[in-house]
């Protein structure tokens, strides 16, 4: 795709040596914020830590310093992300007003190297939902089709990269949530090995899935950017160790020859819409064509995964909210008469429809004599699940298919019916349920809505991901 | 499975300390039933050789040092957060 960014090492390069200001930079990002103020992407701006970060980078530069690997490189972050001194909602009325204490890990780490976070993107609040709707700051626009979603819950982060604004931006994928967007939306988007990214200082949702995501123009950015803010952090005891190589491909492979890739059986399956399947096939031939083995592969226990899915995830989220009780942080109401009744106004009033319900089920499943029946059911289908993964490992180097069944759906079109909204996720939760890399990137358009292919890899070959991902994305006509 | 009654919403309400009012009760019914009616697929999966999923990547009792660390967090950022502070102490409602 292009983008008036350059590729984010010549802005670092072109910074550090005086030839780009980095004040000028986060101008022209909050320039074009504001131009595309109507897909309502953003939530809040750090315009003002932004301005003052360029102006020492700059004065740094200009004293003959060096100002980092992202010197200069305005980024924006999901609003999940804790980013110093700026309000940090998660989307949601029980946190307005929360100002970040602290910084999460991988804003610090992306700091280290000189980038600049201009604003905080807009998502389905706490991360619940695939269209962005559910969020209490109102949906953000698809930016193809105002009448359709971005996909979620980084829609905001996506819609902020395909809309220009920033070279790269910050989401999270917990069961998808990066990179339905990034195929809703038309722009890359990776979720890497759980546990290569810290998530200290991220707003959590689901522990066991939940990781960082990346979003950018192009492979080779979402490579540099994971370069920059991966590895163990003892605030993360979750955390595993880089690849020693590093994610950075120095020398893109010259064609896909020796690759085997598999393309997952179920994921092509009548449930599909048969344009999105098209597109998919065009893909795989492109791969084929430069070089790589294509087979087909059945992995049936995948097409359990969304029910796994929606036991552990629900679960999770209900111990994890259970920390807005509006005594130490977040919403509050002054009229409740005790302790138990501040607890219940706070929630009440604080969480929206999708928190509420998502709390339920998670209550449900976790509730004396249903524990049993639902969660360690789903955790012994998810054990059933990896092994099958795995074993589709010994004979591909990597997984492919489509990211969603469909393009992206109307405003209004599923926010009534859970089950639909939650089927958009069918095809991402596989590889959240495992902890393996996943990134998807644009391919050919169906009437002019994106459709992204979604390659995996297994754990911790993620720089193996980003290297035949760059393949495809030169070779792939979008 | 039991479909969930309207007493079974209010005591799941009850135990995760959210209030519903009657539209709000009956739109839960609905959802949680088709939820729990589409998770039904896993009931009937062979799992018998299985253990259960905690955790993927296969990390153990990640320890630490008991120390204090430095990460950048002011006692007056935190209570700046509080909804009501007395003497730099959270205030609650009445417990009793």
């Amino acid at each position: 795709m292009s983008s008036m960014w350059q590729p984010v090492d010549e802005i670092a390069r072109d910074v550090n040596s005086g030839k780009l200001s980095a004040v000028t930079l986060v101008n022209k990002a909050l320039t074009r914020i504001e131009e595309s103020k109507k897909y309502n992407a953003i939530i809040t701006l750090t315009a003002d830590r932004a301005r003052e970060r360029a102006e020492t980078i700059d004065t740094k530069i200009q004293s003959g310093q060096s100002a980092g690997r992202l010197a200069g490189v305005p980024f924006i972050a999901k609003d999940n992300f804790l980013v110093f001194g700026s309000e940090t909602t998660a989307a949601s009325n029980i946190l307005k007003g929360f100002t970040a204490p602290y910084q999460s890990t991988v804003i610090n780490m992306l700091e280290a190297e000189g980038a600049i976070c201009v604003a905080k993107a807009n998502l389905d609040a706490f991360g619940h939902g695939g269209s962005t709707e559910n969020s209490d700051f109102g949906p953000t626009l698809n930016p193809h089709d105002t009448n359709k979603v971005p996909g979620g819950s980084s829609g905001g982060s996506a819609a902020a990269v395909v809309l220009d604004m920033v070279p790269f931006a910050l989401g999270t994928d917990t069961g998808g949530s990066s990179r339905q967007p990034a195929s809703f939306s038309g722009c890359v988007g990776y979720k890497p090995t759980y546990g290569l990214m810290s998530r200290s200082g991220i707003i959590a949702m689901a522990s066991s899935t939940d990781t960082v995501g990346v979003l950018a123009h192009s492979v080779s950015d979402v490579a540099y950017v994971t370069d920059c803010m991966s590895g163990k952090d003892s605030l993360d005891s979750t955390t595993i160790d880089r690849d020693p190589q590093g994610y950075i491909i120095d020398k893109p492979l010259s064609s896909l020859k020796g690759k085997k890739i598999g393309v997952i059986k179920e994921y092509m399956s009548d449930g599909v819409d048969s344009a999105v399947k098209a597109s998919i096939q065009q893909a795989i031939d492109a791969l084929e064509a430069q070089g790589a083995d294509i087979e087909t592969i059945s992995i049936p226990s995948l097409s359990l995964a969304l029910a796994v899915y929606y036991v552990l995830v629900p679960a999770e989220i209900s111990s994890n909210l259970s920390r807005y009780d509006g005594q130490r942080f977040g919403y509050s109401d002054s009229a409740a008469k005790d302790l138990e009744d501040s607890y219940t106004h706070a929630r009440s009033k604080g969480f929206g429809k999708e928190a509420k319900r998502r709390i339920m089920i998670g209550t449900h499943v976790l509730s004396s004599g249903y524990y049993d029946a639902y969660y360690k059911k789903a955790q012994l289908v998810r054990t059933k699940i990896i092994k099958e993964v795995d074993r589709a490992f010994q004979s591909v180097d990597f997984l492919v298919g489509p990211t969603a069944p469909t393009t992206a759906f109307n405003i209004g079109q599923n926010i009534h019916d859970p089950i639909q909204m939650y089927l958009s996720d069918l095809m991402t939760v596989g590889a959240s349920l495992t902890g393996i890399p996943a990134i998807v990137i644009p391919v050919h358009k169906v009437n002019g809505m994106p459709v992204g292919l979604q390659i995996m890899a297994p754990q911790n070959a993620d720089r193996a991901l980003f290297e035949v991902a760059q393949v495809a994305q030169k070779e792939i006509n979008t | 499975m039991a479909h969930l009654t309207r007493e079974d919403i209010l005591r799941l309400a009850s135990l995760a300390k959210i209030n519903l009012d009657d539209d709000e009760i009956a739109s839960m019914q609905t959802d949680l039933d088709s939820v729990l009616e589409y998770v039904e697929q896993l009931k009937d999966v062979d799992t018998s050789e299985l253990e259960p999923t905690n955790q993927v990547t296969g990390l153990k009792n990640v320890m630490r040092n008991d120390e204090i660390i430095d990460y950048g967090m002011s006692q007056e950022a935190l209570l700046a957060n509080v909804p009501e502070v007395e003497n730099n102490q959270i205030k609650t409602k009445r417990v009793l």
